[in-house]
Protein backbone atom coordinates (compact mmCIF):
# COMPACT_ATOMS: atom_id res chain seq x y z
CA UNK A 1 0.00 0.00 0.00
CA UNK A 2 2.96 2.23 0.66
CA UNK A 3 4.62 1.63 -2.55
CA UNK A 4 0.90 2.52 -4.30
CA UNK A 5 1.19 6.15 -2.26
CA UNK A 6 4.59 6.78 -2.72
CA UNK A 7 4.33 6.87 -6.14
CA UNK A 8 1.17 9.01 -6.42
CA UNK A 9 3.27 11.10 -4.44
CA UNK A 10 7.05 10.93 -6.28
CA UNK A 11 5.79 10.51 -9.63
CA UNK A 12 2.31 12.29 -10.20
CA UNK A 13 3.14 13.14 -13.48
CA UNK A 14 2.50 9.65 -14.28
CA UNK A 15 -0.74 10.11 -13.62
CA UNK A 16 -1.68 13.20 -14.51
CA UNK A 17 -3.45 12.84 -17.87
CA UNK A 18 -5.39 9.91 -15.76
CA UNK A 19 -6.34 12.01 -13.55
CA UNK A 20 -7.29 14.92 -15.91
CA UNK A 21 -9.57 12.70 -18.15
CA UNK A 22 -11.51 11.17 -15.29
CA UNK A 23 -11.72 14.77 -13.94
CA UNK A 24 -13.42 16.08 -17.54
CA UNK A 25 -15.63 12.77 -16.74
CA UNK A 26 -16.44 13.28 -13.10
CA UNK A 27 -17.41 17.00 -14.08
CA UNK A 28 -19.77 15.86 -17.00
CA UNK A 29 -20.75 13.11 -14.31
CA UNK A 30 -22.02 15.62 -11.91
CA UNK A 31 -23.31 18.51 -14.75
CA UNK A 32 -25.86 16.16 -16.13
CA UNK A 33 -26.47 15.09 -12.48
CA UNK A 34 -27.35 18.22 -11.93
CA UNK A 35 -29.56 18.67 -14.73
CA UNK A 36 -31.49 15.47 -14.58
CA UNK A 37 -32.44 16.90 -10.85
CA UNK A 38 -33.13 19.85 -12.07
CA UNK A 39 -35.36 18.84 -15.25
CA UNK A 40 -36.89 16.48 -12.31
CA UNK A 41 -37.59 18.92 -10.36
CA UNK A 42 -39.40 21.22 -12.73
CA UNK A 43 -41.15 17.67 -14.01
CA UNK A 44 -43.21 16.46 -10.98
CA UNK A 45 -42.29 18.42 -7.96
CA UNK A 46 -45.81 19.88 -8.10
CA UNK A 47 -47.00 16.44 -7.16
CA UNK A 48 -43.90 15.46 -4.88
CA UNK A 49 -44.16 18.47 -3.19
CA UNK A 50 -47.74 17.49 -2.32
CA UNK A 51 -48.31 17.24 1.90
CA UNK A 52 -51.03 14.62 1.31
CA UNK A 53 -50.10 10.83 1.33
CA UNK A 54 -52.32 9.76 -1.65
CA UNK A 55 -53.13 10.80 -5.14
CA UNK A 56 -56.12 9.51 -6.47
CA UNK A 57 -57.12 9.13 -10.31
CA UNK A 58 -59.46 7.45 -12.24
CA UNK A 59 -58.78 3.90 -13.22
CA UNK A 60 -58.62 4.96 -16.98
CA UNK A 61 -56.21 8.21 -16.42
CA UNK A 62 -52.78 6.34 -16.21
CA UNK A 63 -52.18 8.50 -12.78
CA UNK A 64 -52.07 11.24 -15.49
CA UNK A 65 -53.89 14.50 -13.64
CA UNK A 66 -54.85 15.79 -16.72
CA UNK A 67 -56.53 12.88 -18.47
CA UNK A 68 -58.26 12.05 -14.82
CA UNK A 69 -62.09 12.99 -13.50
CA UNK A 70 -63.40 11.95 -9.93
CA UNK A 71 -67.05 12.42 -10.24
CA UNK A 72 -68.81 14.12 -7.27
CA UNK A 73 -70.16 11.00 -6.08
CA UNK A 74 -66.85 8.97 -6.02
CA UNK A 75 -65.38 12.03 -4.42
CA UNK A 76 -67.53 11.70 -1.25
CA UNK A 77 -66.80 7.51 -0.99
CA UNK A 78 -63.64 8.62 -1.34
CA UNK A 79 -63.76 10.94 1.56
CA UNK A 80 -65.67 7.99 3.88
CA UNK A 81 -63.27 5.52 3.37
CA UNK A 82 -61.68 4.24 6.76
CA UNK A 83 -58.10 5.92 7.43
CA UNK A 84 -59.16 8.43 5.69
CA UNK A 85 -58.31 12.29 7.57
CA UNK A 86 -58.86 15.07 5.19
CA UNK A 87 -59.18 15.14 1.17
CA UNK A 88 -58.46 17.60 -1.08
CA UNK A 89 -59.24 18.39 -4.86
CA UNK A 90 -56.15 18.87 -7.24
CA UNK A 91 -56.62 19.92 -10.73
CA UNK A 92 -54.94 21.78 -13.28
CA UNK A 93 -55.22 22.68 -16.89
CA UNK A 94 -52.58 24.25 -19.74
CA UNK A 95 -52.63 27.27 -21.40
CA UNK A 96 -50.58 30.33 -22.98
CA UNK A 97 -49.70 32.91 -20.53
CA UNK A 98 -49.22 36.33 -21.24
CA UNK A 99 -46.68 38.38 -20.04
CA UNK A 100 -47.28 42.57 -19.44
CA UNK A 101 -45.38 44.41 -22.88
CA UNK A 102 -45.17 40.70 -24.15
CA UNK A 103 -46.42 40.67 -27.84
CA UNK A 104 -49.32 39.73 -29.28
CA UNK A 105 -48.12 36.37 -30.11
CA UNK A 106 -45.45 36.05 -27.44
CA UNK A 107 -46.97 33.70 -25.45
CA UNK A 108 -45.43 31.15 -22.78
CA UNK A 109 -46.93 27.91 -21.45
CA UNK A 110 -48.12 27.42 -18.28
CA UNK A 111 -49.75 25.41 -15.93
CA UNK A 112 -52.89 27.13 -13.73
CA UNK A 113 -52.89 24.52 -10.65
CA UNK A 114 -56.70 24.37 -8.81
CA UNK A 115 -55.90 22.98 -5.11
CA UNK A 116 -57.72 22.78 -1.89
CA UNK A 117 -54.95 21.62 0.28
CA UNK A 118 -52.23 23.67 0.90
CA UNK A 119 -48.86 22.48 0.31
CA UNK A 120 -44.85 24.30 -0.60
CA UNK A 121 -45.99 27.31 1.00
CA UNK A 122 -48.78 28.14 0.09
CA UNK A 123 -51.53 30.05 1.72
CA UNK A 124 -54.43 29.27 3.05
CA UNK A 125 -56.63 31.11 1.38
CA UNK A 126 -55.71 33.20 -2.06
CA UNK A 127 -57.62 36.40 -2.99
CA UNK A 128 -59.66 36.83 -5.73
CA UNK A 129 -58.02 37.18 -9.10
CA UNK A 130 -54.39 36.56 -8.09
CA UNK A 131 -52.20 33.97 -7.41
CA UNK A 132 -48.72 32.34 -6.46
CA UNK A 133 -46.52 31.53 -9.12
CA UNK A 134 -43.33 29.27 -9.50
CA UNK A 135 -40.41 31.15 -8.70
CA UNK A 136 -39.11 30.18 -12.40
CA UNK A 137 -40.83 32.64 -13.66
CA UNK A 138 -39.11 35.22 -12.08
CA UNK A 139 -36.12 35.01 -15.01
CA UNK A 140 -38.90 36.10 -17.42
CA UNK A 141 -39.27 38.92 -15.38
CA UNK A 142 -42.19 38.35 -13.19
CA UNK A 143 -42.46 40.50 -9.78
CA UNK A 144 -45.05 40.46 -7.22
CA UNK A 145 -47.78 42.71 -8.44
CA UNK A 146 -47.53 41.71 -12.07
CA UNK A 147 -50.59 40.77 -13.70
CA UNK A 148 -50.28 37.52 -15.82
CA UNK A 149 -52.99 36.56 -18.57
CA UNK A 150 -53.57 33.34 -19.47
CA UNK A 151 -55.96 31.71 -21.73
CA UNK A 152 -57.69 32.94 -25.07
CA UNK A 153 -60.27 35.05 -22.85
CA UNK A 154 -56.60 36.58 -21.36
CA UNK A 155 -58.15 36.13 -17.42
CA UNK A 156 -55.67 38.01 -15.38
CA UNK A 157 -54.37 36.94 -11.81
CA UNK A 158 -52.22 39.42 -10.25
CA UNK A 159 -49.21 37.72 -8.53
CA UNK A 160 -48.63 37.44 -4.85
CA UNK A 161 -45.97 35.42 -4.18
CA UNK A 162 -43.44 32.95 -5.61
CA UNK A 163 -42.36 29.05 -4.43
CA UNK A 164 -39.94 26.98 -5.53
CA UNK A 165 -39.67 23.37 -6.63
CA UNK A 166 -43.16 22.82 -7.69
CA UNK A 167 -43.29 22.92 -11.60
CA UNK A 168 -45.21 20.26 -13.75
CA UNK A 169 -43.73 18.69 -17.29
CA UNK A 170 -41.21 21.80 -17.28
CA UNK A 171 -43.45 24.15 -17.36
CA UNK A 172 -44.07 27.52 -14.49
CA UNK A 173 -47.21 27.09 -12.65
CA UNK A 174 -49.85 29.13 -11.31
CA UNK A 175 -51.73 28.55 -8.25
CA UNK A 176 -55.31 29.14 -7.48
CA UNK A 177 -57.98 28.04 -6.00
CA UNK A 178 -60.20 25.08 -7.57
CA UNK A 179 -63.21 27.01 -7.44
CA UNK A 180 -61.08 30.20 -9.52
CA UNK A 181 -59.69 26.79 -11.61
CA UNK A 182 -63.13 25.44 -12.71
CA UNK A 183 -63.81 29.91 -13.90
CA UNK A 184 -60.63 29.56 -15.75
CA UNK A 185 -61.27 26.82 -17.13
CA UNK A 186 -64.71 27.75 -18.43
CA UNK A 187 -63.62 30.78 -20.00
CA UNK A 188 -60.68 29.41 -22.10
CA UNK A 189 -61.57 25.87 -22.36
CA UNK A 190 -65.57 25.81 -22.37
CA UNK A 191 -65.22 22.30 -23.54
CA UNK A 192 -63.00 21.01 -20.62
CA UNK A 193 -65.27 22.07 -18.14
CA UNK A 194 -65.63 19.35 -15.15
CA UNK A 195 -69.18 18.13 -14.20
CA UNK A 196 -70.53 19.87 -11.36
CA UNK A 197 -68.86 19.03 -8.03
CA UNK A 198 -66.16 16.37 -10.13
CA UNK A 199 -62.38 17.16 -10.02
CA UNK A 200 -59.42 15.40 -12.18
CA UNK A 201 -57.47 13.99 -8.64
CA UNK A 202 -58.04 14.04 -5.09
CA UNK A 203 -55.21 14.38 -2.75
CA UNK A 204 -55.67 11.90 0.53
CA UNK A 205 -54.31 12.15 4.51
CA UNK A 206 -54.21 9.51 6.14
CA UNK A 207 -54.81 8.60 9.87
CA UNK A 208 -53.12 4.66 9.28
CA UNK A 209 -50.86 2.83 6.65
CA UNK A 210 -51.01 4.65 3.89
CA UNK A 211 -50.54 1.54 1.19
CA UNK A 212 -54.02 0.01 2.96
CA UNK A 213 -55.99 3.11 3.12
CA UNK A 214 -55.41 3.24 -1.12
CA UNK A 215 -56.53 -0.34 -1.42
CA UNK A 216 -59.22 0.30 0.57
CA UNK A 217 -60.40 3.45 -1.26
CA UNK A 218 -59.84 1.52 -4.58
CA UNK A 219 -61.98 -1.27 -3.28
CA UNK A 220 -64.65 1.10 -2.47
CA UNK A 221 -64.96 3.61 -5.51
CA UNK A 222 -64.08 0.48 -7.99
CA UNK A 223 -63.34 2.80 -10.45
CA UNK A 224 -59.97 5.00 -9.50
CA UNK A 225 -56.53 3.92 -8.86
CA UNK A 226 -55.16 5.21 -5.61
CA UNK A 227 -51.08 5.98 -5.33
CA UNK A 228 -48.45 7.37 -3.03
CA UNK A 229 -47.42 10.75 -3.50
CA UNK A 230 -43.87 9.67 -5.18
CA UNK A 231 -45.68 6.82 -7.20
CA UNK A 232 -48.18 9.80 -8.59
CA UNK A 233 -44.77 11.92 -9.24
CA UNK A 234 -42.97 9.10 -10.81
CA UNK A 235 -45.83 8.84 -13.12
CA UNK A 236 -45.70 12.13 -14.47
CA UNK A 237 -44.23 12.01 -18.05
CA UNK A 238 -40.68 12.09 -18.39
CA UNK A 239 -39.07 15.75 -20.20
CA UNK A 240 -35.55 14.84 -20.93
CA UNK A 241 -34.10 13.36 -17.95
CA UNK A 242 -34.20 9.88 -19.21
CA UNK A 243 -31.99 10.51 -22.08
CA UNK A 244 -29.58 12.01 -19.64
CA UNK A 245 -29.59 9.24 -17.14
CA UNK A 246 -28.84 7.22 -20.00
CA UNK A 247 -25.73 9.53 -21.25
CA UNK A 248 -24.98 9.57 -17.36
CA UNK A 249 -24.64 5.46 -17.62
CA UNK A 250 -22.45 5.67 -20.99
CA UNK A 251 -20.39 8.56 -18.90
CA UNK A 252 -19.59 5.91 -16.28
CA UNK A 253 -19.18 2.78 -18.71
CA UNK A 254 -16.39 5.87 -20.48
CA UNK A 255 -14.84 6.13 -16.85
CA UNK A 256 -14.47 2.37 -16.54
CA UNK A 257 -12.95 2.06 -19.98
CA UNK A 258 -10.75 4.60 -19.20
CA UNK A 259 -8.93 3.92 -16.10
CA UNK A 260 -9.17 -0.15 -17.53
CA UNK A 261 -7.02 1.41 -20.36
CA UNK A 262 -5.05 3.34 -17.96
CA UNK A 263 -3.90 0.76 -15.61
CA UNK A 264 -3.04 -1.58 -18.47
CA UNK A 265 -0.69 0.15 -19.72
CA UNK A 266 0.26 0.92 -16.46
CA UNK A 267 0.42 -2.50 -15.64
CA UNK A 268 2.37 -3.31 -19.24
CA UNK A 269 5.26 -0.67 -18.89
CA UNK A 270 5.48 -2.09 -14.95
CA UNK A 271 6.13 -6.22 -15.88
CA UNK A 272 9.21 -6.06 -15.08
CA UNK A 273 8.68 -4.54 -11.64
CA UNK A 274 6.14 -6.89 -10.77
CA UNK A 275 8.18 -9.53 -11.39
CA UNK A 276 10.57 -8.37 -9.34
CA UNK A 277 8.30 -7.43 -6.33
CA UNK A 278 6.93 -11.22 -7.15
CA UNK A 279 10.18 -12.79 -6.59
CA UNK A 280 11.49 -10.95 -3.99
CA UNK A 281 8.16 -11.74 -2.20
CA UNK A 282 5.13 -9.83 -3.18
CA UNK A 283 1.80 -11.43 -3.38
CA UNK A 284 -0.74 -11.28 -6.03
CA UNK A 285 -3.07 -9.49 -4.00
CA UNK A 286 -0.82 -6.76 -2.45
CA UNK A 287 0.33 -6.13 -6.30
CA UNK A 288 -3.56 -5.68 -6.73
CA UNK A 289 -4.35 -4.18 -4.11
CA UNK A 290 -1.33 -1.19 -5.04
CA UNK A 291 -3.00 -0.85 -8.55
CA UNK A 292 -6.41 -0.58 -6.66
CA UNK A 293 -5.51 1.99 -4.24
CA UNK A 294 -4.12 4.45 -6.86
CA UNK A 295 -7.10 3.87 -8.86
CA UNK A 296 -9.28 4.74 -6.13
CA UNK A 297 -7.21 7.70 -4.76
CA UNK A 298 -7.23 9.00 -8.34
CA UNK A 299 -10.93 9.19 -8.90
CA UNK A 300 -11.33 10.86 -5.47
CA UNK A 301 -8.96 13.71 -6.66
CA UNK A 302 -10.85 13.53 -9.91
CA UNK A 303 -14.22 13.56 -8.34
CA UNK A 304 -13.67 15.96 -5.33
CA UNK A 305 -12.02 18.35 -7.86
CA UNK A 306 -14.84 17.85 -10.15
CA UNK A 307 -17.58 18.33 -7.48
CA UNK A 308 -16.14 21.51 -6.63
CA UNK A 309 -16.09 23.02 -10.52
CA UNK A 310 -20.15 21.29 -10.23
CA UNK A 311 -20.75 23.54 -6.89
CA UNK A 312 -18.89 26.62 -8.41
CA UNK A 313 -21.04 26.10 -11.45
CA UNK A 314 -24.41 26.22 -9.55
CA UNK A 315 -23.58 29.09 -7.66
CA UNK A 316 -22.55 30.88 -10.47
CA UNK A 317 -25.73 30.13 -12.87
CA UNK A 318 -27.97 33.47 -12.84
CA UNK A 319 -31.17 32.30 -10.66
CA UNK A 320 -33.81 30.03 -12.61
CA UNK A 321 -31.94 30.42 -15.85
CA UNK A 322 -31.10 26.47 -16.63
CA UNK A 323 -32.98 23.43 -14.55
CA UNK A 324 -29.56 22.57 -12.75
CA UNK A 325 -29.93 21.20 -8.72
CA UNK A 326 -27.39 19.56 -6.75
CA UNK A 327 -28.00 17.78 -4.26
CA UNK A 328 -25.82 16.40 -1.40
CA UNK A 329 -27.49 12.76 -2.28
CA UNK A 330 -26.84 13.40 -5.96
CA UNK A 331 -23.74 14.55 -5.52
CA UNK A 332 -22.85 11.63 -3.14
CA UNK A 333 -24.03 9.28 -5.69
CA UNK A 334 -22.34 11.02 -9.02
CA UNK A 335 -19.05 10.72 -6.37
CA UNK A 336 -19.79 6.82 -6.06
CA UNK A 337 -20.42 6.12 -9.56
CA UNK A 338 -17.46 7.74 -10.72
CA UNK A 339 -15.22 5.41 -7.91
CA UNK A 340 -17.46 2.44 -8.83
CA UNK A 341 -16.05 2.99 -12.27
CA UNK A 342 -12.74 3.37 -11.28
CA UNK A 343 -12.59 0.11 -9.24
CA UNK A 344 -14.54 -2.02 -12.11
CA UNK A 345 -11.76 -0.72 -14.54
CA UNK A 346 -9.21 -1.29 -12.74
CA UNK A 347 -10.24 -4.66 -11.24
CA UNK A 348 -9.26 -5.59 -15.45
CA UNK A 349 -5.34 -5.16 -15.12
CA UNK A 350 -6.01 -7.88 -12.08
CA UNK A 351 -5.60 -10.91 -15.05
CA UNK A 352 -2.84 -9.36 -16.14
CA UNK A 353 -0.68 -9.23 -12.56
CA UNK A 354 -1.82 -12.41 -11.91
CA UNK A 355 0.11 -13.52 -15.33
CA UNK A 356 3.50 -11.89 -14.12
CA UNK A 357 5.94 -14.58 -13.95
CA UNK A 358 8.44 -13.84 -11.48
CA UNK A 359 11.09 -15.71 -13.41
CA UNK A 360 10.75 -12.96 -15.58
CA UNK A 361 12.74 -10.66 -13.25
CA UNK A 362 15.61 -12.85 -13.73
CA UNK A 363 15.66 -13.34 -17.75
CA UNK A 364 13.85 -16.12 -19.30
CA UNK A 365 12.44 -18.92 -17.79
CA UNK A 366 14.86 -21.12 -20.34
CA UNK B 1 26.37 -31.68 15.13
CA UNK B 2 25.67 -31.64 10.96
CA UNK B 3 24.88 -28.31 9.44
CA UNK B 4 22.69 -28.13 6.79
CA UNK B 5 23.66 -27.28 3.30
CA UNK B 6 22.35 -23.89 2.15
CA UNK B 7 21.20 -25.62 -1.60
CA UNK B 8 20.49 -29.35 -2.37
CA UNK B 9 19.20 -29.87 -5.58
CA UNK B 10 18.49 -33.80 -6.28
CA UNK B 11 18.08 -35.48 -9.65
CA UNK B 12 16.27 -31.90 -10.91
CA UNK B 13 14.95 -31.81 -14.08
CA UNK B 14 12.73 -29.35 -15.93
CA UNK B 15 10.78 -29.72 -19.35
CA UNK B 16 9.02 -27.09 -21.13
CA UNK B 17 5.76 -27.93 -23.32
CA UNK B 18 6.47 -26.16 -26.60
CA UNK B 19 3.41 -27.13 -28.89
CA UNK B 20 3.65 -30.93 -29.43
CA UNK B 21 7.50 -31.08 -28.38
CA UNK B 22 8.67 -31.38 -25.00
CA UNK B 23 11.93 -28.96 -24.37
CA UNK B 24 14.13 -30.15 -21.23
CA UNK B 25 16.02 -26.57 -19.76
CA UNK B 26 16.99 -29.00 -16.86
CA UNK B 27 18.66 -32.47 -16.86
CA UNK B 28 19.14 -34.64 -13.72
CA UNK B 29 21.08 -32.12 -11.96
CA UNK B 30 22.34 -32.77 -8.55
CA UNK B 31 24.20 -29.63 -7.02
CA UNK B 32 25.37 -29.03 -3.58
CA UNK B 33 25.63 -25.65 -1.89
CA UNK B 34 27.10 -25.13 1.83
CA UNK B 35 26.46 -22.95 4.05
CA UNK B 36 28.55 -19.42 3.49
CA UNK B 37 29.73 -20.89 -0.10
CA UNK B 38 30.02 -18.95 -3.18
CA UNK B 39 29.86 -20.87 -6.13
CA UNK B 40 29.82 -19.13 -9.64
CA UNK B 41 27.34 -20.60 -12.67
CA UNK B 42 29.27 -20.33 -15.75
CA UNK B 43 27.12 -21.21 -18.81
CA UNK B 44 26.43 -19.56 -22.04
CA UNK B 45 22.70 -18.30 -23.06
CA UNK B 46 20.11 -20.74 -23.08
CA UNK B 47 22.30 -23.42 -21.33
CA UNK B 48 19.57 -23.28 -18.35
CA UNK B 49 21.76 -21.18 -15.93
CA UNK B 50 18.88 -18.74 -15.50
CA UNK B 51 16.22 -21.75 -15.16
CA UNK B 52 18.28 -23.31 -12.59
CA UNK B 53 18.61 -20.36 -10.40
CA UNK B 54 14.52 -19.65 -10.46
CA UNK B 55 14.60 -22.77 -9.21
CA UNK B 56 17.09 -22.86 -6.74
CA UNK B 57 15.37 -19.69 -5.64
CA UNK B 58 11.46 -21.13 -5.52
CA UNK B 59 10.41 -19.16 -8.18
CA UNK B 60 10.06 -22.24 -10.42
CA UNK B 61 9.48 -25.90 -9.68
CA UNK B 62 11.38 -28.30 -11.08
CA UNK B 63 9.19 -31.13 -13.51
CA UNK B 64 10.84 -33.85 -11.08
CA UNK B 65 13.73 -33.52 -8.40
CA UNK B 66 14.05 -32.14 -5.28
CA UNK B 67 14.67 -29.08 -4.23
CA UNK B 68 16.22 -28.31 -0.32
CA UNK B 69 17.35 -24.53 0.56
CA UNK B 70 18.31 -24.30 4.38
CA UNK B 71 17.13 -27.65 5.08
CA UNK B 72 13.41 -26.91 3.77
CA UNK B 73 12.29 -29.11 1.50
CA UNK B 74 10.24 -27.25 -1.19
CA UNK B 75 8.71 -30.11 -2.69
CA UNK B 76 4.98 -29.78 -3.14
CA UNK B 77 4.82 -25.67 -2.35
CA UNK B 78 2.16 -24.37 -3.51
CA UNK B 79 3.01 -20.59 -5.41
CA UNK B 80 1.41 -18.94 -2.38
CA UNK B 81 4.09 -20.85 0.31
CA UNK B 82 7.00 -20.45 -2.37
CA UNK B 83 6.28 -16.42 -2.03
CA UNK B 84 6.21 -16.68 1.67
CA UNK B 85 9.14 -19.07 1.74
CA UNK B 86 10.92 -16.63 -0.98
CA UNK B 87 10.26 -13.67 1.47
CA UNK B 88 12.31 -14.98 4.21
CA UNK B 89 14.90 -17.18 2.84
CA UNK B 90 16.13 -15.90 -0.60
CA UNK B 91 17.97 -13.15 -1.41
CA UNK B 92 17.91 -11.68 -5.06
CA UNK B 93 20.15 -9.24 -7.13
CA UNK B 94 19.01 -9.14 -10.69
CA UNK B 95 20.94 -8.44 -13.87
CA UNK B 96 19.69 -5.17 -14.81
CA UNK B 97 19.22 -4.20 -10.85
CA UNK B 98 15.42 -3.65 -10.74
CA UNK B 99 15.37 -1.46 -7.79
CA UNK B 100 12.19 0.67 -6.99
CA UNK B 101 12.91 3.79 -9.06
CA UNK B 102 10.05 5.63 -6.75
CA UNK B 103 12.07 4.65 -3.56
CA UNK B 104 14.97 6.23 -2.04
CA UNK B 105 17.70 3.92 -1.35
CA UNK B 106 16.75 2.97 1.98
CA UNK B 107 12.88 2.16 1.38
CA UNK B 108 13.97 -0.17 -1.65
CA UNK B 109 15.68 -1.93 1.50
CA UNK B 110 12.49 -1.43 3.29
CA UNK B 111 10.25 -2.83 0.49
CA UNK B 112 11.22 -6.46 1.64
CA UNK B 113 9.99 -6.39 5.03
CA UNK B 114 6.97 -4.41 3.88
CA UNK B 115 6.25 -7.31 1.69
CA UNK B 116 6.78 -9.84 4.62
CA UNK B 117 5.74 -9.84 7.82
CA UNK B 118 6.54 -6.48 9.08
CA UNK B 119 8.82 -5.85 11.95
CA UNK B 120 8.52 -2.31 11.88
CA UNK B 121 11.63 -0.45 14.10
CA UNK B 122 13.88 -3.57 13.78
CA UNK B 123 14.09 -3.43 9.64
CA UNK B 124 14.51 -0.06 9.55
CA UNK B 125 17.68 -0.56 12.18
CA UNK B 126 18.54 -3.24 9.94
CA UNK B 127 18.22 -1.06 6.52
CA UNK B 128 20.42 1.33 8.11
CA UNK B 129 23.29 -0.91 9.29
CA UNK B 130 23.12 -2.53 5.94
CA UNK B 131 23.40 0.74 4.27
CA UNK B 132 26.31 1.76 6.45
CA UNK B 133 27.82 -1.21 5.06
CA UNK B 134 27.91 -0.83 2.19
CA UNK B 135 28.96 2.79 2.27
CA UNK B 136 25.48 4.14 1.15
CA UNK B 137 24.90 6.03 4.41
CA UNK B 138 24.85 9.65 2.98
CA UNK B 139 22.98 8.00 -0.11
CA UNK B 140 20.33 6.63 1.94
CA UNK B 141 17.79 9.24 0.70
CA UNK B 142 18.53 9.30 -2.70
CA UNK B 143 16.31 8.22 -5.69
CA UNK B 144 17.60 5.05 -7.92
CA UNK B 145 18.49 7.70 -10.73
CA UNK B 146 20.49 9.50 -8.71
CA UNK B 147 22.52 6.73 -7.80
CA UNK B 148 25.38 5.81 -9.87
CA UNK B 149 25.47 2.18 -11.18
CA UNK B 150 27.19 0.71 -8.84
CA UNK B 151 25.73 2.27 -6.04
CA UNK B 152 22.57 0.96 -7.38
CA UNK B 153 24.40 -2.58 -6.94
CA UNK B 154 25.34 -1.79 -3.69
CA UNK B 155 21.54 -1.23 -2.86
CA UNK B 156 20.46 -4.08 -4.79
CA UNK B 157 23.49 -6.07 -2.46
CA UNK B 158 21.70 -4.48 0.81
CA UNK B 159 18.11 -5.32 -0.11
CA UNK B 160 19.28 -8.85 -0.69
CA UNK B 161 20.37 -9.16 2.58
CA UNK B 162 17.52 -7.27 4.37
CA UNK B 163 15.33 -10.58 5.24
CA UNK B 164 18.81 -12.51 6.61
CA UNK B 165 18.57 -14.80 4.11
CA UNK B 166 20.35 -17.92 3.86
CA UNK B 167 20.94 -18.49 -0.04
CA UNK B 168 21.48 -15.15 -2.36
CA UNK B 169 21.49 -15.82 -6.05
CA UNK B 170 23.18 -13.01 -8.12
CA UNK B 171 22.20 -12.81 -12.21
CA UNK B 172 25.07 -11.72 -13.46
CA UNK B 173 26.16 -8.81 -10.89
CA UNK B 174 28.74 -7.44 -13.33
CA UNK B 175 27.31 -6.98 -16.66
CA UNK B 176 25.58 -3.62 -16.97
CA UNK B 177 28.83 -2.45 -15.23
CA UNK B 178 32.74 -1.70 -16.74
CA UNK B 179 35.42 -4.32 -15.65
CA UNK B 180 36.86 -2.29 -13.16
CA UNK B 181 33.16 -1.67 -11.26
CA UNK B 182 32.61 -4.82 -11.79
CA UNK B 183 35.31 -5.93 -10.07
CA UNK B 184 34.81 -3.63 -6.90
CA UNK B 185 31.30 -5.20 -6.79
CA UNK B 186 32.01 -8.37 -6.61
CA UNK B 187 35.00 -8.00 -3.89
CA UNK B 188 32.08 -6.53 -2.24
CA UNK B 189 30.00 -9.68 -2.77
CA UNK B 190 32.29 -12.09 -1.56
CA UNK B 191 33.18 -10.04 1.60
CA UNK B 192 29.31 -9.26 2.39
CA UNK B 193 28.55 -13.01 2.17
CA UNK B 194 31.71 -14.03 3.74
CA UNK B 195 31.21 -12.12 6.45
CA UNK B 196 27.96 -13.39 7.38
CA UNK B 197 28.26 -16.92 6.08
CA UNK B 198 25.88 -16.80 3.63
CA UNK B 199 25.77 -19.06 0.52
CA UNK B 200 25.22 -17.56 -3.12
CA UNK B 201 25.32 -18.66 -6.51
CA UNK B 202 26.62 -16.27 -8.67
CA UNK B 203 25.16 -16.95 -12.60
CA UNK B 204 27.49 -15.54 -14.72
CA UNK B 205 29.15 -15.49 -18.33
CA UNK B 206 32.01 -14.22 -17.15
CA UNK B 207 35.20 -16.51 -16.75
CA UNK B 208 37.09 -13.52 -15.32
CA UNK B 209 34.53 -13.56 -11.98
CA UNK B 210 34.91 -16.49 -11.24
CA UNK B 211 38.38 -16.24 -8.89
CA UNK B 212 36.17 -14.44 -6.22
CA UNK B 213 34.21 -17.86 -5.82
CA UNK B 214 34.67 -20.98 -3.89
CA UNK B 215 33.70 -23.09 -6.62
CA UNK B 216 32.64 -22.83 -10.42
CA UNK B 217 30.16 -25.06 -11.64
CA UNK B 218 29.53 -25.28 -15.56
CA UNK B 219 26.16 -25.52 -17.45
CA UNK B 220 26.02 -26.32 -21.34
CA UNK B 221 22.35 -27.62 -22.67
CA UNK B 222 21.05 -27.94 -19.05
CA UNK B 223 23.59 -30.48 -17.72
CA UNK B 224 26.57 -29.64 -14.84
CA UNK B 225 29.65 -30.23 -17.14
CA UNK B 226 31.68 -29.98 -14.12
Amino acid sequence: MKLAWKELQRQPARFASAAAILFLLGALLLLLSGLVEGLQANTDSLLRSQRADLVVFSKTAQKSIPQSLIPADVATKIAGVTGVRSTGDLGLIQLGGRLPEAGPRELINVVVVGYDQPFAGLPDTIDPGTTWVDSTLRARGVRVGTVVRVGAAQTPLRVQGFLDDVGFQTQPTLFVPTDVLDEIVAANKPDAVLPPGATQAVVVDTSSSPKTVALAIDRATGSTVTVTRDAAADAVPDTGGGVLQQIIGLTVLIAAAVVALFFALLTGERVGLYGVLKAIGARNRAIFAAVMTQAVVLSLIAGIAAAIVAVAFEAALPADSIPFVLTPARLATSLALLLLASVIGASFSLRRVLRIDPASAIGTST
Amino acid sequence: MTTQPALYLDDVTKTYRVGDDDITALANIDLTVDTGELVALIGPSGSGKTTLCSIAGGILTPTSGRVVVGGTDLTGYSNGQLTEFRQSNIGFVFQAVNLIPFLTARENLLVVDELGRRTGSAARKRADTLLEELGLTDRRDNLPAQLSGGQRQRVAIGRSLMNEPSLVLFDEPTSALDSKLGEQVMELIQSEMKSRGTAAIIVTHDDRITHYADRTVRISDGRLVS
